[in-house]
């Protein structure tokens, strides 16, 4: 058994920044795990800029940005071990760790979570049809059109409107493949609004709202597609239905945290973001096991992941010096108008809180209020709110403190 | 009987799904020169790729019929042929459960028709026994039979196919008969595309094809009625659920055993199928339909409330074929014969299910057919064993730890969902049928089959078959000719350039 402070699983944006501020708080003994031959995770592969703008006040591409952190876990000698796969974890902080050498075991003080997330299939959203060549997932058709320089398709259509969908429009149209169209299920759009602009609307590629794929056709490749209008209710307007030949479907339908490793952990997950529990700190609800980035909960841009990641190296730090302590528990409760809130309970009351969220849908001239009772905490108005992007507003422990519940709602 | 020219056997078999992979590995006991004709471009893509996996205990078949008979020496031979073909069996049991008082009859009906077909073991139960056994299954009483087992039906038929292969038979895959011709010394000769292949005897295993292969032959009494059912596969988080296969109580006129839920031997669970009639011209299209996926849903959730869509990772489609019209209904049984139209060839029409557990016995059952024409000399150096591919999940982590010692390949684990290793990947490629679709791969080593579907791993072994085999864009295929995974190398940016 192999002892470390710190293991952080996964060494993509979220699992780098955490390394680098844990080292930053003076943690010596640290260990990246990464399942692929090179750090950097999917931004590898995320060729347009845009990235670090909250961050560096500068638009880098995907990979410039974990450059930046790749060199600072260089800069620093933290210890990585690339092409390893985590196969299990217990809530007493063993990892397995299987790679070309063997399998091995690691006892950490603590570990850090940061796998990441998946892209949601077709299958999980049961799209009827047949099931030929030429059904992506987004995230597969940037892998193998940016890392491996083969085209997916020529005439394409993109079902689901969220950003990587979205990036991959204007990605394909700059290839020569046709997008014919974007179809969003929902009443508005689910990528960040700049995106629309940049990748849709610049390259003519119409977009139809309250529309859903309710048919595939082809039995090799995909021939075409059946395009239908859905109501309020959410079924399907059967005269509507429109079939458009194309030969590829792109899903950008959503992602899920990846949390199969926190499972056997006995971490308890929250059904509202698909990732752990957490208080302030990111801390799990295996203590000394905590959590950052995509496997949390899922952003929108890159730069709030190495927030999130850095604020923890401060619990982590804490925990294996043992100075976290309990001082005041405090449950949040999700008021009006929002998706979910992290953390889910604050309870050590030492650094300041910052609070994540999302709200149900669009909506314009909204207060986000925090409320101890009929106490007003804090409030922050916005011009404009939007579910594609994600919230954060910081508390601090003296404005938390002698309450035990919290409420955050949208009026 | 020996045959000096190439492309000419003593019995051509068309069709490598379950049962024509299981009649070439029996005649493969024997000294013949056997051939599987299969148009696709691995064995096993029809029907015998798209069921339950079920190893039926056969208590739901007519006494007296073959089907009956056949299923339960089916069932009990098979744990047998799942050791000498390292394939997966679990007996699972199987829980036939009835929702209200008027049901029970029903169960009581099956239970003396199963014992009258030689079930061992079954019993009916009452609520609180259910509720042990199944704590999340709502029921009043049900039928308990211990016998039913699961397997994963591709790896049965490519192992089935592969031990074939081995002792002796040849396959041609992508190789569809376009064309028969009987000589009038009652030999045939089989035109595909390019090549004319030649036999003394033919068997023609073609599932909802079969009807129109006799056609080819000269018979025209056989009318098949493809019947679609749809299935739903939930994610390995669904599988605490249930022990048991969960069946409804079957309603006979329907034709089919009504939607179920079935853990899969890898972790899932199924449910389905659905049960229908489509268009004969519609035979080949796997398609799910909007409709049947959100019946499956609502059905299963009355038995099983917990079953969550979260959990539902893929759909499938498989094609029973039926000898009953949909005016009909019900089974007809099994039709197994020689007709006088040309008595050399063997006929298997409406081998629906059960027949992943009947394959077996029909394929002894058809030896002994071609035996009784032509006495059959035994080869000594049949071999009955296939080693398949070794799962490294599978294994204790002493056992991992030395297999990687062995063999670095193993410490690369490359489909995380299903903790496949690039070991298991390259063995799948690698296969003796040379069947190179993803989806062969996938049937393989279970790769691209967990709940991601691929999203993480599909890219890497893409590049493994570049890498090992200089795949080109173009050679990537998902299922077979034409169904082309990529449609070119990326361009320079034409179109943002003009």
């Amino acid at each position: 058994m192999i002892k470390k402070d710190v293991i952080v699983i996964g060494g993509g944006a979220a699992g780098l920044a955490a390394a680098v501020a844990c080292r930053e708080k003076g943690i010596e003994d640290i260990l990246i795990i990464e399942r692929e031959s090179d750090l950097g995770g999917i931004l590898k592969q995320c060729i347009h800029d845009g990235f670090g703008l909250i961050k560096f006040q500068h638009s880098y591409t995907g990979p410039e940005y974990a450059q930046k952190y790749i060199d600072q876990v260089e800069e620093r000698h933290i210890e990585y071990l690339l092409d390893s796969m985590v196969i299990d974890i217990t809530n007493k902080k063993i990892i397995t760790v299987v790679n070309k050498k063997g399998l091995k075991k690691y006892q950490a003080k603590s570990i850090i979570l940061a796998m990441g997330c998946r892209e949601r299939t077709r299958g999980a959203i049961g799209i009827p049809g047949t099931r030929p060549a030429g059904i992506y997932t987004a995230g597969v058709a940037q892998n193998l059109i940016n890392l491996h320089n083969y085209m997916i398709g020529k005439e394409i259509v993109i079902l689901g409107s969220g950003d990587i969908g979205l990036i991959m429009a204007r990605r394909l149209m700059l290839e020569g493949a046709n997008v014919k169209m974007v179809l969003e299920l929902l009443p508005y759009g689910s990528g960040l609004p700049r995106n629309f602009n940049q990748c849709l609307f610049d390259y003519d590629i119409p977009l139809y709202l309250n529309h859903a794929v309710i048919d595939i056709k082809g039995n090799k490749r995909v021939e075409a597609i059946t395009m239908a209008k859905v109501d309020r209710q959410g079924e399907v307007v059967l005269s509507s239905c429109k079939e458009v030949p194309c030969d590829t479907l792109l899903l950008s339908v959503g992602l899920i945290p990846e949390n199969e490793l926190s499972k056997m952990a006995g971490i308890e997950l929250d059904p509202l973001t698909g990732g752990p529990m957490v208080d302030e700190y990111g801390q799990t609800t295996v203590s000394g096991i905590f959590a950052c980035g995509n496997v949390l909960q899922v952003h929108d841009i890159v730069d709030n992941v190495s927030l999130e990641a850095e604020h923890i190296a401060s619990g982590v730090e804490k925990y294996i010096s043992s100075l976290l302590k309990l001082k005041n528990y405090i449950s949040i409760e999700i008021g009006e108008g929002l998706r979910y809130v992290l953390p889910q309970r604050v309870q050590y009351l030492a650094d300041d809180t910052t609070f994540s969220f999302r709200v149900k849908k669009p909506d314009n001239k909204k207060q986000i209020i925090f409320k101890n009772n009929n106490r007003i905490i804090k409030k922050r108005s916005f011009i404009r709110v939007n579910p594609a992007e994600m919230i954060r507003i910081k508390l601090t422990s003296s404005e938390l403190s002698d309450i035990k519940h919290l409420k955050v709602e949208l009026t | 009987m020996n045959k000096d020219k190439e492309n000419h056997f003593d019995v051509i078999i068309i069709g490598a799904g379950v049962v024509g992979c299981s009649i070439a590995r029996e005649l493969s006991r024997f000294k013949v020169r056997v051939a599987v004709l299969e148009k696709e471009s691995d064995v096993g893509w029809g029907s015998s790729c798209r069921n339950s996996g079920v190893i039926h205990a056969g208590f739901n078949n007519k006494t007296g019929t073959l089907m009956a008979r056949y299923c339960v020496e089916g069932n009990q031979g098979f744990q047998n042929i799942a050791r000498e073909l390292n394939v997966p069996f679990k007996k699972s049991g199987k829980l036939v459960v009835a929702k209200d008082n008027s049901e029970i009859a029903e169960l009581k009906r099956l239970k003396k028709q199963g014992e009258l077909n030689g079930v061992n073991n079954l019993d009916i139960i009452g609520e609180k026994e259910i509720r042990e056994l199944e704590p999340n299954i709502q029921g009043i009483a049900a039928l308990l039979s211990p016998e039913t087992a699961i397997t994963s039906p591709y790896i049965y038929t490519i192992a089935l196919a592969e031990n074939a292969l081995k002792n002796g038979v040849r396959f041609y895959l992508n190789t569809e008969v376009k064309n028969i011709k009987k000589k009038a010394n009652g030999k045939f000769v089989l035109k595909n595309k390019n090549t004319d292949f030649r036999a003394d005897y033919l068997i023609n295993s073609t599932g909802v094809y079969s009807g129109e292969i006799a056609r080819m032959a000269g018979i025209d009494r056989y009318r098949i009625y493809p019947c679609r059912g749809e299935y739903y596969v939930l994610d390995k988080n669904a599988s605490s659920l249930m022990n048991h296969l969960i069946y409804p109580v079957p309603h006979i006129e329907e034709g089919g055993l009504g939607i179920h839920l079935t853990p899969t031997v890898d972790g899932n669970v199924l449910i389905g199928p659905s049960n229908e009639y489509i268009d004969i011209n519609k035979r080949n299209d796997y398609a799910v339909t909007m409709e049947v996926l959100s019946k499956l849903c609502k059905e299963a959730q009355e038995f099983l409330p917990a079953i969550s869509p979260r959990d539902f990772i893929r759909n499938y489609a498989g094609i029973r074929s039926k000898q009953t019209s949909p005016l009909q209904g019900g089974y007809k049984d099994y039709t197994i014969e020689e007709s006088e139209e040309a008595p050399n060839m063997i006929n298997l029409i409406g081998i629906e299910s059960p027949g992943l557990t009947s394959a077996y016995p029909i394929a002894k059952k058809v030896v002994t057919m071609i035996d009784k024409k032509e006495k059959l000399s035994t080869n000594t150096d049949f071999n009955p064993y296939r080693e398949g591919i070794l799962r490294f999940e599978e294994q204790d982590e002493e056992t991992k730890r030395k297999l990687i010692e062995q063999d670095p390949d193993y410490g690369e684990i490359i489909c995380r969902c299903e903790q496949v290793t690039k070991k298991e990947i390259l063995q799948a490629i690698d296969n003796p049928l040379e069947a190179r679709s993803l989806i062969s791969i996938k049937y393989r080593s279970r790769a691209m089959m967990g709940r991601c579907q691929g999203g993480y791993c599909q890219t890497r072994i893409m590049e493994l078959l570049k890498e090992k085999y200089g795949y080109k864009w173009n050679d990537f295929l998902l299922r077979g000719t034409e169904s082309y995974m990529l449609t070119g190398n990326r361009s320079n940016g034409v179109k943002a350039y003009d």
